[in-house]
């Protein structure tokens, strides 16, 4: 795997704590769904660092790829990302990297998405590949977030499951429901996967992206209820730096 | 060809304030770990101090809590980078724990629940530099800080204060323990900055 | 809970084995050497809070491989693993 040096074209604020980076990548060898990159960045004394971030944008040809970046409290490379970072200004890259937690737009199976906050990055990839493809495979997606302001990609997301009605979205919030919210805000728990995700005996693949915690918990209740343990995938995010 | 990012300067200290070369200064406590927290009922804990055959000196939690302790101050330097000032741990020195001890051992490897080892010459366990401390800030050390108990040797990297420790094998020949087996100095001193085995 | 390091998988690892590996190793088998559990390699329990990162058998968290970059050089173990497969047509 080789260093890619990517040009920032545009940048958009998902929330008030997480932006779309837009890089132009010359040679950029395209990707799969559900991968990432790895961002390196360098300071005038030689300092480095890296982390990895997942890609956001569907496989396509025009030389680039979109990462979503979090705003972690007390991070190093974060908060550079989403505040500082200015169009013009180059990223180096590494990747892209993973080649078990991917969708190939060939797969036929239903697929079944379970978010848990930035975890929805790679599963965005996943929805957008479908999309440019032309794909009819049902998919739907469960996405939990603290509270409404905290959704990425929301438009786009209210656009495919209300008007084109190709992804079925089902929303859980942990902290903050909207007014009216038929669920108080919760965790995700068995009862609700069980009512919003497809069952076992149609054998989705199931992709599972989030903080380690929510990715067990729900890999735990898939498991329980059948799902086959082959057809689970998950990716965990957490901190690369220290705990603090 | 090497990118520099605009803006970027990582993580930055004070001037005023004295590090290692390289560190940064941090006023949280990070959590650092190989592996899942080891859980150690008080009851099954113990401290066995042994040349590799025989068992010199054992003590169980109880008896180990009847030692004399003493307060510590001590600033902590791990070698990913970040530095925390004047923490307070309450611990039994290894002065008391090897207390007329007659062996002709020169170095010691720390022995952890799980699988973390780390060694050291024998001598920097001796004359106030090393303890097993069992209080952190005033309260009970918490397992994911290395509780019931941990290893506490200030003057080097923090890896070589090895947390949930269990004993200290003393030896003739030196052994690598777990991080220095794997590219990381053998001795560790912050202020040489020796973090790798390439650092002389 | 609060005590438990979160542990991330094997996916979190992949760009830094590319300097070691030509083959991205998230699909890579490798079997424990401890239990015998065969997964992929994006299945094992990552632990990256750490002076290098260790990866841990999902079933029986024994280590599988632990790498650490010094200055110049890289240090690869894998004692842990009985054998590591990877497919040998993949770029």
């Amino acid at each position: 795997m080789i260093w890619y040096v990517g040009t920032v074209v545009a940048l958009h604020d998902e929330t008030a704590t997480a932006r779309t980076i837009a890089l132009q990548v010359p040679d950029w060898p395209g990707h799969v769904a559900g991968q990432h990159v790895d961002v390196r960045l360098t300071a005038l004394d030689g300092y480095s660092a890296v982390r990895s971030y997942s890609i956001a944008s569907a496989p396509n040809s025009e030389q680039g790829v979109e990462i979503t970046v979090e705003r972690v409290p007390n991070g190093e490379v974060s908060p550079y990302l989403t505040q500082e970072i200015a169009i013009g200004d180059r990223l180096e890259l590494r990747g892209p990297i993973g080649g078990w937690f991917v969708w190939h737009s060939q797969q036929t199976e239903p697929v079944q998405l379970i978010a848990g906050g930035s975890g929805i990055v790679p599963l965005m990839a996943t929805i957008r590949s479908r999309a440019s493809a032309g794909s009819t495979v049902p998919f739907r997606l469960l996405y939990s977030v603290r509270e409404p302001g905290a959704i990425f990609y929301r438009d786009e997301l209210r656009t495919l499951s209300d008007r084109d009605r190709s992804v079925t979205v089902t929303y859980a919030f942990t902290r903050a429901a909207p007014k009216g919210w038929p669920r108080p805000p919760s965790r995700v728990d068995a009862a609700l996967i069980a009512q919003a995700t497809w069952p076992a005996n149609l054998a989705p693949s199931c992709y599972v992206c989030g903080p380690a915690p929510f990715v067990e918990t729900v890999a735990t209740f898939l498991t329980t209820t059948d799902h086959d343990r082959d057809k689970i995938r998950t990716e965990r995010f957490g901190p690369t730096g220290e705990r603090k | 060809m090497i990118i520099i990012s605009r803006g970027f300067s990582g993580r930055r200290t004070p001037t005023d304030v004295k590090l290692p070369p390289g560190q940064y200064l941090t006023t949280d406590f990070p959590v650092l770990s190989a592996g899942p927290t080891p859980n150690i009922p008080l009851d099954k804990w113990g401290f066995v101090i042994d040349d590799g055959r025989d068992i010199l000196r054992r003590w169980d939690w109880k008896s180990f809590l009847n030692l004399p302790s003493e307060n510590i101050t001590a600033d902590l330097h791990c070698v990913t980078r970040w530095s925390k000032l004047d923490t307070s741990w309450e611990g039994v020195s290894l002065d008391t724990l090897l207390a007329d001890m007659k062996t002709e051992a020169a170095y010691a490897l720390a022995i952890s629940y799980g699988d973390y080892t780390t060694n050291l010459p024998l001598k920097d366990l001796l004359n106030k530099q090393a303890w097993i401390a069992f209080r952190f800030d005033g309260k009970d050390l918490e397992p994911e800080h290395g509780g019931p108990a941990r290893l506490l040797v200030p003057h080097l990297y923090l890896w070589k204060s090895a947390k949930w420790v269990r004993g200290i094998t003393l030896m003739h020949e030196d052994k690598p323990g777990f991080w220095e087996g794997l590219g990381y100095h053998n001795y560790g001193d912050p202020w040489r900055e020796q973090r790798y085995s390439e650092d002389r | 809970m609060s005590s438990q390091i979160p542990y991330l998988d094997g996916n979190a690892a992949a760009g830094e084995l590319s300097k070691i590996f030509a083959i991205d190793v998230t699909n890579a088998e490798g079997q424990c050497a401890n239990c015998g559990a065969k997964r992929r390699f994006a299945e094992t329990h990552l632990y990256v809070q750490a002076p290098g990162f260790v990866a841990r058998c999902p079933v029986c968290q024994h280590i599988l491989l632990r790498l650490a970059n010094g200055r110049r050089r890289v240090f690869l173990d894998m004692r842990g693993m009985t054998y590591f497969s990877l497919d040998a047509n993949e770029a």
